[in-house]
């Protein structure tokens, strides 16, 4: 009994660590799909650009692990935002296929730039000292790194939900989310609203890239490999929501890993049965507000 | 008689006056430059070009050999159909590389139909490739060959209880198959075996099972990349050999190249394979002087690189024995009676019968030397023939 | 009734337009002007009608899918193992992969079908995967990761073998190319074709006059499975191999992102992206292996960026 138990906090554990790294990717691509009804496949190249920021900035330039992740962050947003004016600003409220289109022909064209840059090689992170090992609560030990991405996770989504409860801005993203044309006729100037959302959720899909660069590799193939686990956390969760995401990647990041260590013959068949089973119920997600 | 045969036609080449040596070996080289083995395709592909490099200068006079390079995506019909492109259209006398086995079965029939000789130098899954076609040889490794020997040595350390965890994919099976029945022929028992996604991001889930069955010892099979690294993290994560489980694997889990990437965690493994950078062999040491000069001093080969450099030395043997001139079956004929005492893997030969390929196994553990961690080979299983072959001969 | 006005008739009735003649003509040309390339001049035919039957869907239902790689899988998978196991006639094996992938298609149209937007477009997602798992796991039957092995397909009527050069897969592709093409043309300027047309721009007045939406929709996807399929048995037969990277999400993306270059919802889209797209690729690939995804990238964002509507929204800003 006992080692069931043993066994399962284990799971329940690193599934969760997978479920926070999920979350901060996916939680922007939900937001800015919710918001500007745009359907980004890139999302992913922006979490992968995160991880291969913090890696090139510790192994080459000896940055200290936080600061490294903080700069990834913030170059990620930055750099999104002449992405946004220039290219996806041009199909706001178009034909969802140019979408398709125009994200696919960038996630393309990051293959083979990280190639060129970076070589076709997985790019490795070396956590700091603070963070390797193990934590030892006397009862058990738990991976120090994994309780860290768990940590982050759960401040991030407080902070975002604070955000998005408590301040102007956030007000100002769910009334347009809720009523677009409703919320440009009270005056809020959406296309700033976009372009900063934007901002912000790719910078958080880097941080998550960053964060999460042990559990998925950071590698040319990165945006296309996990494709399909972002829009799953997305369209099951709900578009233009902050709580959706969070519950489908948990929801994700547990089940996937409970069903491999029970029915690992089995794993991956679950786990899409339970997508679609939830999509056939909640056609909208568990959370969609758009 | 078929070695009296390649010594007569080399002295008849070798006796042609040279005005009419005068040949460009067209040669086909089918590469997965895009796709997810890009890794180790780029590994093989800096082996295949450091032989040329270094080599070019032994072709006799007048004979060059041209390489045509294609990009299977790896995807197996793109490659199948680049095989027929460069047999119809590029009219190549040779066809050689190919990493992935489902592109190398794909293309394998196409050499009997079209009478051109195909010397596989990456692909090492799917044991009957060469039974598909009497024009296709292979010089890398089969996995059968890595993963046999040390399920053999791992019951000889007196471990009884085995478990394996593999990939579930074609490689995965095989590999289980092949340490299953050397381990249980052994005198060991196999209490449990898991298969993952061939795809996983995270192994953490299958690592507690493991743990659950508390084997003495587990074998584990994943793709080399980052499907191996993925690995190591979750045996660490979850103490995996503190709590008292021996792991052994094939070299797959522990490329040479991967090995300064993955921490400290890796001290202490034992894995079974063809190749180690750290082998101090004089061919070896050449082999990487060679490699260090050409790709700097961060870059490390594997056996990705020596097979690929290993068939390309063979091509090269080929063109210079015949002069450039061939036909199908006798490039066969030589190549199946190839043999290198000094490559930097040690002795390889093909085996005529199987046209697969004969090498020493080595058992390797990983150890630190100075500030890296190294494959050092502290026993060799020599000249290990394709033990799938041998058990199961053709009807 | 001379022969000329009673093809003059015909066209009329059922408004042939000359320019339609254009790619066959093309096509027949290129097995003359092209004999090194009837390969992949095979595999462009048989994807075009992939790309057809994706069109319906999605040009003519408004149904985007990213999992219609599931259908050409299952023609593939099911002519191959056909012969594989000692039934290699052509005809046959394409009706049966045709079948089987419409039986797929009629049956994950049941559940797929009663979403819309991001729902339904990872319902197909997940459906396409589940398809590839489950042909993974039949690996006994499947031959799994390393591909099919031993199919043997029979000469077509007896005579025409599938040679090593591709010219009787050459002439079989354009000829089933032509009867799906066929019933493509007669399904969209059909009323039904009309009324597909009508549940993709307004569904809710589509109810409202009482037509069966959830039915045409379902009849339409069962249909262009089974073209689909059909597809897919073709390049089973033609290139003698299945492999799981048919079940892929690469291939259904690549169709999609094919389709969306010619011109979604034009029929013709797909005879001028699939053969741009593959005839990129090859060449592309050719002169720069590794990089090629960065100049196919860079096609796709100046197509979206400068030709909206693909190439055939090109010729419609011309002509006008």
């Amino acid at each position: 009994m006992g080692n069931t138990l043993s066994a399962a906090v284990s799971i329940g554990f690193h599934g969760l660590a997978f479920a926070m790294v999920l979350y901060l990717i996916s939680v922007g691509l939900s937001v800015t799909m919710g918001l500007m009804g745009f359907v980004n496949l890139a999302h992913g190249v922006f979490a992968m650009a995160g991880g291969y920021v913090v890696t090139s900035l510790m192994s080459r330039w000896g940055v200290p692990f936080l600061p490294a992740l903080l700069g990834a962050a913030v170059a990620v947003s930055l750099a999104s935002i002449p992405i946004e004016r220039v290219l996806y600003r041009r199909l706001y409220g178009g034909e969802e296929l140019d979408q398709v289109l125009l994200t696919m022909g960038l996630v393309f064209m990051s293959v083979a730039a990280a190639t060129y840059v970076w070589g076709p090689l997985q790019q490795p992170l070396q956590p700091p000292p603070w963070l390797s090992g193990a934590i030892d609560l006397g009862v058990r030990s738990f991976p120090a790194y994994r309780s860290f991405l768990i940590l982050c996770g759960a401040a991030l989504v407080t902070v975002l939900w604070l955000g998005i409860e408590r301040t102007r801005f956030g007000a100002r993203v769910r009334a347009s989310v809720d009523n677009l044309r409703m919320a440009q006729s009270v005056g809020i100037d959406t296309s700033r609203l976009f372009m900063t959302t934007f901002a912000l959720g790719s910078g958080l899909a880097g941080l998550g890239g960053g964060l999460g660069a042990d559990l998925l590799a950071i590698n040319p193939s990165y945006a296309l490999q996990n494709l399909a686990y972002f829009l799953i956390v997305v369209a099951v969760g709900g578009l233009g929501s902050i709580r959706g995401p969070f519950v489908a990647a948990l929801l994700l990041g547990i089940a996937d890993s409970g069903f491999k260590y029970l029915l690992p013959e089995f794993g991956a068949f679950f786990i899409y049965t339970l997508t679609m089973g939830i999509l056939l119920w909640r056609p909208r997600g568990l959370f969609g507000r758009a | 008689m078929l070695r009296i045969f390649i010594v007569v036609l080399t002295a008849a080449g070798a006796s042609l006056p040279a005005s009419l040596a005068a040949q460009t070996v067209k040669v086909g080289l089918i590469n997965s430059y895009t796709g997810f083995v890009a890794q180790p395709a780029d590994q093989g592909q800096k082996g295949f070009d450091l032989y040329v490099k270094e080599h070019e200068k032994d072709l006799p006079p007048g004979v060059k050999i041209e390489l045509l390079r294609r990009d299977d995506t790896s995807n197996p019909e793109v490659g199948k159909r680049l095989a027929q492109e460069l047999i119809t259209r590029d009219r190549v006398q040779l066809l050689t590389g190919i990493v992935l086995s489902p592109v190398a079965t794909a293309v394998a029939p196409m050499t009997a139909e079209a009478k051109v000789p195909l010397l596989l130098d990456i692909a090492s899954a799917g044991v009957t490739i060469p039974r598909i076609s009497p024009y296709v040889v292979r010089i890398s490794f089969t996995l059968w060959q890595q993963a046999y020997p040390i399920g053999k040595w791992a019951a000889e350390q007196g471990w009884k209880t085995g478990y394996t965890a593999v990939s579930d994919f074609i490689p995965g099976h095989d590999s289980e198959a092949a340490f299953t029945k050397a381990f249980t022929d052994a005198g060991g028992k196999i209490v449990g075996a898991v298969r993952f996604p061939p795809t996983n991001p995270d192994f953490a889930p299958f690592v507690q099972r493991i743990k659950d069955a508390k084997p003495d010892v587990v074998f584990i099979f994943v793709p080399a990349g980052t499907q191996a690294t993925g690995m190591m993290k979750a045996m660490q994560d979850l103490g995996l050999r503190e709590a008292g489980i021996n792991v052994v694997a094939p070299q797959d889990l522990l490329p040479d190249e991967e090995l300064p990437r993955m921490g400290d965690t890796p001290l202490g493994l034992i894995t079974s394979g063809t190749y180690s950078a750290d082998a101090k062999r004089p061919a070896n040491e050449a082999f990487l002087a060679a490699w260090k000069r050409e790709y700097g001093d961060k870059s490390i080969p594997d056996f990705f690189s020596v097979d690929a450099w290993d068939g390309m030395a063979a091509i090269y043997g080929l063109v210079k024995a015949t002069k450039g001139n061939f036909t199908a079956d006798q490039a066969i004929a030589f190549l199946s009676h190839w043999k290198d005492p000094d490559s930097p893997r040690g002795p390889i030969m093909i085996d005529p019968e199987t046209r697969d390929i004969v090498q020493n196994v080595y058992i390797r553990r990983v150890e630190k030397q100075g500030d890296r961690l190294v494959n050092v080979e502290i026993a060799t299983i020599p000249m290990v023939k394709d033990p799938w072959k041998e058990l199961n001969p053709p009807k | 009734m001379t022969p000329s006005r009673a093809i003059d008739a015909f066209a009329r009735r059922h408004r042939y337009h000359p320019l339609e003649a254009l790619p066959w003509l093309a096509a027949v040309a290129s097995y003359f002007i092209f004999p090194d390339y009837l390969a992949l001049g095979a595999q462009i035919l048989a994807t075009i009608l992939f790309a057809l039957s994706a069109d319906l869907v999605l040009g003519y239902a408004g149904i985007v899918t990213l999992g219609h790689a599931a259908f050409l899988g299952t023609g593939a998978y099911t002519a191959g193992i056909l012969a594989a196991h000692g039934w290699g006639e052509p005809f046959t094996g394409i009706l049966a992969g045709s079948v089987a992938a419409a039986f797929l298609g009629f049956l994950s149209g049941l559940v797929v079908l009663r979403t819309t937007g991001l729902a339904l477009l990872m319902q197909t997602l997940v459906v396409a995967t589940l398809v590839a798992e489950a042909a993974n796991k039949a690996s006994f039957i499947t031959g799994g990761d390393d591909g099919l092995q031993g199919m043997e397909v029979w000469p077509i009527f007896g005579w025409f073998r599938f040679d090593l050069f591709g010219r009787t897969s050459y002439a079989y592709c354009l000829a089933l190319l032509f009867l799906g093409w066929l019933i493509a043309r007669q399904i969209v300027h059909s009323p039904f074709g009309r009324s597909l047309i009508g549940i993709r721009e307004n569904v809710r007045r589509m109810h409202a006059i009482g037509a069966p939406v959830a039915r045409r929709r379902l009849t339409i996807y069962t249909i262009s499975a089974a073209l689909a399929g059909v597809s897919g048995a073709l390049i089973a037969q033609t290139t003698q191999f299945v492999s799981l990277s048919f079940l892929s999400l690469e291939r259904s993306g690549t169709v999609l992102i094919m389709l969306i270059i010619g011109g979604v919802g034009r029929l013709y889209g797909a005879f001028i992206g699939v053969p741009l797209y593959m005839i990129a690729q090859n060449r592309f690939s050719e002169i720069d292996p590794v990089y090629w995804y960065f100049w196919i990238g860079l096609l796709m964002v100046l197509v979206v960026v400068f030709a909206r509507g693909g190439v055939l929204g090109l010729f419609d800003r011309f002509r006008r």
